[in-house]
């Protein structure tokens, strides 16, 4: 394993773990916030038991992702000193606004999860606001350094470093608008579905009660406005990377010559040797219409660039076919999810089985759009780290033992992703004890 | 003072504040792996109930700390993320397992309760010491940052000066965190952590007298800068904090203990880095050598009294809601 291999393996493995708890951390403080508004509203205790499940859930959650980060902030120095040497000045501000975007999350996840019996209903709640709202912007400001490294704008070159021509060069990344609507979103669609997906296992188990049937409807209402809001994002981001990064679409498409009127794939797998791509569906002339509005717009193919300068399609074009088929699935399931609740303010009738079967299916699907289509945004800016100015190769530490610390990460994280796993189903389980002690008590639980 | 000045004095504000906080957090860890006696479990949850809501407010001051540096010197960044690769590694995996154990301990099953106590007790005390020994490493002059490398032997950060910074830094992490909990807590328990902190305070006062050993046989350059005119008086202050909050700790005023101890801990960094001034790793990262460009230091430091006027506040109504006894106790 060379040490530059590793070291993008030990980032690959770092970041799609925290990425998981990062996307959580965003989607479940929405979560906790509505239940506990709709509480406020309705006084109906289902809320506030879900409000108090999901702050659980969030506080497990967040302090995975927040060490998990603070990880990775000293990962981006320890393995990629190249990369913060030549760009440290430029993208230093938006990780200082992450700091404090950062810091106000932790403090008021202390509040609002330790706070329950100090601070007066209202209150609380008012400290559930920032908690979502930090993450959600600790994200944007995140998403911006990468958008600068697929964009970079406002720099110059001094001493073979980046030198920011403004403070806020980092923001004006053009890319940045589009990539952070559309992560945003990715992570509400994520852990709604995910969340939703535990509760209708719940229901199909025969826990059919108010509790069940509002976490899933909390979930897949959050998961299914953000989803259908992803659609039009999704294509504004591809019209993006088509103008802004063509190697990237052309990797995407694993597209390797250029074409007028170029068709759009639906799966296959791309031979590299021969430079075609087996097994795939095409949709005559609608990837030049997709990207550039125009049916017979040219769409240019890899072969266009050198051969060292092109991303790896193979991993590319797959990770694109995950990603668009995922979210696909998803956004047909949120169709069908709210017409049934559309239908049922007449018939007054719950989610039947079959849809309760195609949410616990589906659960999964959110996170795997989620993590390939960052593989879509990375791996297809590679061989670069910021792109046309530096080479991942050439940022890479000279330090000797980064194998050994990629796999010492690799166990870490796998380690701490297996605990987690069993530490949440212990919190359903005792969810559930609960509700059926109080059941033959005639209770209602807190 | 130059913006570069300024921002390294952020920097070491960052700094200062995770030494205090953070520090008093790793020493919760400490004296739960030492929790002994009738009241152990009354200790342990003591010390979870005092760290639960406010440990991860307490840690961003290191992202805080580690992101000025690296927006504001990113080739001195980078240059300590090559030379300490290791332990800095080390440093992370500390700081990853102790959250997540923590964590982990509180909201999982009971019966696994000691085993994520064991890995959250164990990370507490060994993240100090490398981030001590880290600390020190910078300024044993063992680092070379050259045009054509970078060399850092393994005895920089595994050295008699590094090892002596790294135990000084453990002893003042639990002696911080028993003096905090001493103004937690109430009777019986509260003299287990009294105990604790003169147990540790004593400790502090041994490590500290080794220190200039160490300095003088590691030859190190610190020596030189210990005797400039603003670092002794810093310094003294710090010695002076540290009898107080000795003295008081004898005495039970456990909230004077507290400040002097918090004092005494944000003296003796604010000396550190004085006295280190203007290197950043010396002999050959200054701080002018490695500052950005003025408009990203401008943006850092026309943003941090921003960032600060959302942070204190929220800060100081964290600390007040937990500060109040448990609402169990004042019910009873």
């Amino acid at each position: 394993m060379t040490p530059l291999t590793a070291a993008r393996a030990q980032m690959e493995v770092s970041l799609a773990f925290h990425m998981i708890f990062a996307a959580l951390g965003i989607g479940m403080p929405l979560l906790m916030v509505l239940a506990e508004a709709l509480w406020l509203r309705t006084k109906r205790d289902e809320y506030r038991a879900l409000a108090k499940t999901w702050a659980k859930a969030t506080a497990l959650l967040f302090a995975v992702g927040a060490v998990s980060g603070t990880a990775l902030s000293f990962e981006l120095g320890l393995l990629w000193p190249g990369f913060m040497r030549f760009a440290g000045a430029v993208i230093g501000p938006a990780f200082a606004m992450e700091g404090y975007a950062f810091f106000i999350e932790a403090i008021f996840v202390g509040l609002y999860l330790y706070g329950w019996d100090r601070l007066s209903p209202k209150a609380h709640f008012l400290c559930g606001i920032p908690v979502a709202l930090s993450g959600l912007l600790s994200g944007a400001f995140v998403v911006a350094v990468d958008a600068w490294m697929q964009t970079p704008v406002a720099y110059t070159i001094v001493d073979g470093r980046a030198a920011p021509l403004t403070g806020w060069a980092v923001f004006l990344a053009p890319s940045w608008p589009t990539m952070a609507v559309h992560s945003s979103l990715s992570c509400y669609a994520a852990t709604g579905f995910a969340v939703a997906g535990v509760y209708a296992l719940g229901i199909l188990r025969g826990n059919d009660d108010r509790y069940h049937r509002a976490g899933l409807r909390i979930a897949l209402a959050v998961a299914s406005v953000a989803i259908l809001a992803q659609m039009p994002s999704g294509h504004s981001s591809a019209q993006h990377v088509a103008s802004a990064q063509p190697v990237k679409l052309a990797a995407m498409e694993a597209l390797y010559h250029t074409e007028r009127g170029a068709p759009l794939l639906v799966g296959g797998i791309p031979d590299r040797a021969n430079e075609r791509v087996r097994f795939a569906i095409e949709l005559p002339k609608m990837l030049s219409l997709m990207s550039f509005n125009d049916p017979n717009a040219t769409v240019r193919g890899l072969r266009e660039w050198p051969a060292d300068e092109r991303p790896n399609e193979l991993v590319v074009h797959i990770a694109f076919q995950l990603m668009v088929g995922a979210g696909t699935s998803l956004f047909a399931l949120a169709v069908l999810w709210l017409g049934q609740r559309l239908r049922a303010r007449k018939t007054h009738t719950n989610e039947p089985r079959w849809l309760l079967w195609i949410a616990l299916g589906a659960s999964p699907l959110g996170m795997l759009a989620l993590e390939a289509g960052w593989f879509v945004t990375e791996v297809g800016r590679q061989p670069w780290v910021v792109r046309g100015l530096l080479r991942t190769r050439d940022a890479v530490t000279p330090a000797s033992g980064v194998a050994l610390s990629f796999f010492t990460f690799s166990l870490l994280y796998v380690g701490l992703g297996a605990a987690l796993v069993g530490l949440l189903r212990g919190l359903a389980r005792h969810r559930r004890q609960a509700l059926s002690r109080a059941a033959t008590s005639a209770e209602v639980p807190a | 003072m130059s913006l570069a000045d300024t921002a390294a004095g952020l920097a070491v504000l960052g700094l200062v504040a995770y030494a205090i906080f953070g520090g008093a957090d790793f020493g919760g860890g400490i004296w739960d792996l030492f929790a002994s006696g009738p009241r152990k479990d009354a200790q342990r949850k003591a010390i979870a109930r005092a760290m639960g809501p406010v440990w991860e407010a307490n840690h961003v001051w290191l992202i805080f700390a580690v992101v000025v540096v690296f927006a504001c010197f990113p080739p001195a960044f980078s240059a300590v993320s090559v030379a300490l690769f290791a332990p800095m590694h080390f440093a992370v995996l500390g700081v990853v397992l102790r959250g997540a154990a923590f964590v982990f301990r509180s909201y999982g099953e009971p019966e696994h309760a000691r085993r994520w106590g064991a890995i959250f007790g164990a990370s507490s005390a060994l993240t100090p010491v490398l981030l001590g020994a880290a600390a020190a490493s910078l300024s044993s002059g063992h680092i070379r940052v050259r045009d054509h490398g970078i060399d850092a032997p393994t005895s920089a950060w595994l050295g008699p000066l590094p090892l002596a910074f790294g135990a000084f830094a453990l002893a003042l992490c639990a002696y911080q965190a028993a003096v905090f909990l001493c103004s937690e807590t109430e009777g019986e328990l509260r003299e287990d952590f009294r105990r604790r902190a003169l147990w540790s305070g004593t400790a502090v006062v041994a490590t500290s007298a080794a220190l200039p050993i160490a300095l003088w046989l590691g030859r190190s350059p610190l020596v030189a800068g210990l005797a400039r005119g603003a670092v002794a008086p810093v310094l003294i202050c710090g010695v002076i904090a540290a009898l107080v909050s000795g003295w008081a700790l004898r005495a039970r005023r456990f909230s004077l203990a507290r400040m002097a101890s918090a004092a005494q801990v944000g003296a003796l960094v604010v000396g550190w880095a004085l006295a280190m001034r203007p290197y950043l790793v010396y002999p050959d990262v200054t701080i002018a050598s490695s500052a950005a460009p003025d408009t990203t230091l401008r943006f850092v430091l026309v943003t941090a009294p921003f960032g600060m006027a959302l942070l204190i506040p929220s800060l100081i109504l964290l600390y007040r809601v937990f500060n109040l006894r448990p609402v169990e106790d004042r019910a009873s």
